[in-house]
Formats: structure tokens, sequence, C-alpha cells
């Protein structure tokens, strides 16, 4: 059950996505910034985590995610250690995929080639 | 024979192909959906070891290398030229959107090249969600104080 959720949902986060790319004409970079700070203010107001819990992976994975990570992140630290935690608490929370990307960036440009595009 | 613009416009449509939003939709959700699927069932393989959270942390990170792999062999731009968000939108896209240019720009320096260009997309998103974060940290803060 909880496989077809995360199939559903998000397969349909991604719909929304190509529905702004083909009517808005949105480049990517914007789809994507738009859709992390939204997953802020979705996890913020308190919508993100019912989602979460019934779509797991299919709601975390989609970008709208990574700000809801962001959002409970900053939270925790708010709780751990008040006003200095708004300060550590969002990208604490984003580390792992941020630096994941990173480094598994460095090193596929050390390994690869670039090749023509065509 | 003289046409005004709304009549140019509907002769433009029937003349032009089939909509391609439908099938862009089709595959942006089973592609997106398919990449979803393959997340909640690696978390579902973390979650014997661990907490929810560090499962959901090690899931984006293996996401993102299957992402680096792909992309280095240059197959996940050729899904991605029929998937649109489906491949954008999870973060094996943003992923794909660090990879992609630090390879692509290994010409021109590790430096001026890969280290500035891998920010290319990284860098709004990373920026604008901090700064969400921090406001969202700041009101958090403010309400838990009356």
């Amino acid at each position: 059950m909880n496989y077809l959720w995360a199939f559903l949902v998000g397969g349909g986060i991604c719909v929304v996505g190509q529905l702004l790319i083909d009517y808005t004409k949105l480049s990517p970079a914007r789809v994507l910034t738009g859709y992390v700070v939204t997953g802020v203010v979705l996890s913020a107001v308190g919508w993100y985590k019912p989602l979460a819990e019934l779509a797991g992976a299919g709601a975390s994975v989609p970008l709208l995610g990574f700000g809801h990570l962001l959002a409970q992140g900053v939270m925790k630290a708010v709780d751990e250690m008040g006003l200095p935690g708004i300060f550590t608490g969002g990208i604490c929370a984003a580390a792992g995929g941020i630096t994941a990307s990173l480094v598994f960036a460095l090193l596929a440009a050390l390994l690869g080639k670039s090749k023509d595009q065509s | 024979m003289k046409l005004n613009p709304k009549q140019y416009d509907q002769m433009v449509k029937k003349a032009s192909p089939p909509s391609p939003v439908l099938k862009d939709c089709l595959w942006a959700f089973f592609v997106g959906g398919g990449i979803c699927l393959m997340g909640e069932a690696l978390r579902n393989f973390y979650l014997m070891w661990y907490d929810k959270e560090l499962a959901g942390t090690l899931t984006s990170i293996t996401l993102v290398f299957l992402s680096a792999v792909t992309t280095m062999l240059g197959w996940y731009q050729k899904l991605a030229a029929h998937a649109g968000a489906g491949t954008l939108v999870p973060i094996t896209g943003f992923a794909n959107s660090v990879v992609s240019p630090a390879i692509e720009f290994k010409a021109e320096g590790w430096v001026t090249g890969v280290g500035s260009k891998i920010f290319n997309i990284a860098g709004p998103v990373i920026a604008f969600g901090t700064l969400a974060s921090w406001v969202w940290g700041l009101l958090y803060w403010a309400m838990g104080k009356f």
C-alpha cells in the first residue's frame, strides 16, 4: 500500500512540474527553486508532514521534500538551542543530499570525459 | 482571405500536431513515480537497520549516487529528453544538475569551470531554500515566545 502511494504521489508531484514547464515556460532552475521554497512553506503550515507519512519517498524524493527537510530541520534546531538554531537547522538536515551531490559530481568530473551532447 | 488573430490561432492549432502536453504528463508521471517507487524500496530497505531520519538521508544519498553514475554514462539525459519534469523534480534531477556541468565544464578548469558551474542550478535552489528555512525558523522561534 505504501508503495502504491509513493508511486501515485511522487508521480503526481512530477506532473504538476511538467504542467508548469509546458504552460508557463519556467526554466528548470526556476521550477526546482520554486519547489524547494514551496516545500518549506507547505511544511511550515503543517500540510507536508501528513503527506510524507502517507507516501514516504513519494513525498520526500521530489524537491518539495527537500524543502520539507529544511523546515523540519530548522524547527528541531530551534527546539534544541533556541534562536541560533535558525542558522544551522536547515542546511544541517539537508546536508546528506547536498554533500552527496557535490562529492559525486566532483568524482564524476575526475573520471568522466566531456563528450558531445548531441 | 482575411483573418483576424483569433481565426489564425485556430488554424495554427488545427495544423499543429496533437497537444504534446498529455504525452509529457504521462511520461513525467510514470518516470517520476517510478523514481519515487525506487526511493520507497530503498527507504524500506534502510529502515530495517536505521531510524526514519537516517533511512531518509541514506535513501537520498543512494539516489544521488545512482543519478551521478547514470549521468556520467549519458543515460540520465536520454531519459530526461522524454520524461521532462519526471526526471527533473526528484532529487535525482537535482543531482543531475550538479553532476552534468561538473563533467561538461572540466575543460574550463577545476575552480572557475567545475567548481563554480556545479552551482548553476543547485546554487539558487540551496540559497532560496536556506533563506526560506531561516525565515520559517525565525517565525517558529518567535511563535514559541508568545
